[in-house]
């Protein structure tokens, strides 16, 4: 499409708003409990909920071990996130995508 | 809406993560329908920015918060079975690095987001859009239904797993009731974000929204001159 923003504008674009709202917006997110949570309190099953076993990773719960700004932490382990999912993504697609040869298109 | 470990019983987990593993194992056979080398790159942003919509928890008031879960999102933009392995590999990502989202309960979370997410999301998108008039201003509001109707769905599919298989005595009407209610006003911001979402993706490039693909015009055919013998 002639008048449409390239290709690699488009996904640069999308990927710095995403590295921006898990870098930076994220900090003012609500720390309130997500609808599941708060149901399963209410409603008497919260408890029954277990420490996950990778509660020890360098990046558990959103925060980065070993920085202790909060906002610094939180948008670290937000950018890695967004990093990580964007490769094992990105790389499943390639690997199960139609190869479409120039030749193949007529 | 991530589960963590605990909350079901390994029967429960285990008939969960055999579903999970066969959705993603089918979704990788037919999302190559999906994806080509104009697409690929599409699925890697797609998974990206939904991780980090995740990230931000939006207040629904009582002390209670929702996010994106994005299936809807997802399947409108590079497809069902494509987005629902955006979505897995978002859930994946959560669940080893973040410990957002428990391991044994990584298959539920997969069932409930990423294949009970995308499917309802899609199934709903493709009706309205089929009632709506066909036009791409039509796709963005046919989604973000999609996302309203996904939330509630998908908590109603957690309660049933808490019928057959939650660990603690809790009558699961009671769940059922609070679920239900609590997701439909986060579905209100679900399907906020992915109406706005879709709606500047198909602003700028409608030809890389999957949802509008019978919408536009197939990409068109340059012509291009090339040197004699360069093309290698």
């Amino acid at each position: 499409m002639r008048t449409g923003m390239r290709t690699r504008t488009f996904v640069i674009t999308g990927l710095l708003v995403a590295l921006l709202v898990a870098g930076f917006g994220s900090y003012y997110a609500s720390s309130h409990p997500d609808g599941l949570q708060y149901v399963a309190d209410r409603t008497g099953f919260g408890d029954s909920a277990k420490d996950s076993p990778t509660s020890d990773s360098p990046f558990a719960n959103y925060d980065t071990a070993g920085v202790d700004d909060e906002r610094l932490g939180g948008g670290l382990a937000g950018v890695i996130g967004v990093l990580l999912t964007l490769v094992i993504a990105g790389g499943v697609a390639y690997a199960v995508r139609r190869r479409t040869p120039a030749e193949a298109e007529h | 809406m991530h589960v963590p470990d605990g909350f079901l019983d390994a029967p429960t987990s285990v008939a969960t993560a055999v579903v999970a593993a066969g959705g993603v194992a089918f979704a990788l056979r037919k999302a190559r329908t999906e994806l080509d080398d104009r697409t690929a790159p599409m699925a890697g942003l797609v998974a990206a920015f939904i991780f980090a919509g995740q990230m931000i928890n939006f207040p629904v008031g009582a002390g209670t918060s929702g996010h994106l879960l994005g299936g809807a999102l997802a399947a409108v933009l590079v497809g069902p079975w494509t987005g629902a392995l955006c979505i897995s590999v978002v859930l994946l990502v959560q669940a080893l690095f973040m410990a957002d989202g428990g391991i044994t309960a990584l298959g539920t979370n997969i069932v409930l987001m990423a294949l009970v997410g995308c499917f309802t999301g899609y199934l709903v998108f493709r009706l309205v859009a089929a009632v709506l008039p066909k036009r791409l201003s039509s796709i963005a509001p046919a989604a973000a239904i999609g996302a309203l109707l996904s939330v509630p769905v998908a908590a109603a599919v957690f309660t049933l797993l808490f019928a057959v298989g939650g660990t603690a005595p809790v009558d699961a009407s009671d769940v059922l009731v609070a679920m239900l209610g609590w997701h439909t006003v986060i579905g209100i911001g679900e399907a906020v974000v992915t109406g706005l979402v879709v709606a500047s993706v198909v602003a700028v490039r409608p030809d890389l929204v999957h949802g509008a693909r019978t919408l536009v015009p197939a990409a068109e055919l340059e012509i291009r001159t090339v040197p004699a013998g360069g093309q290698s």
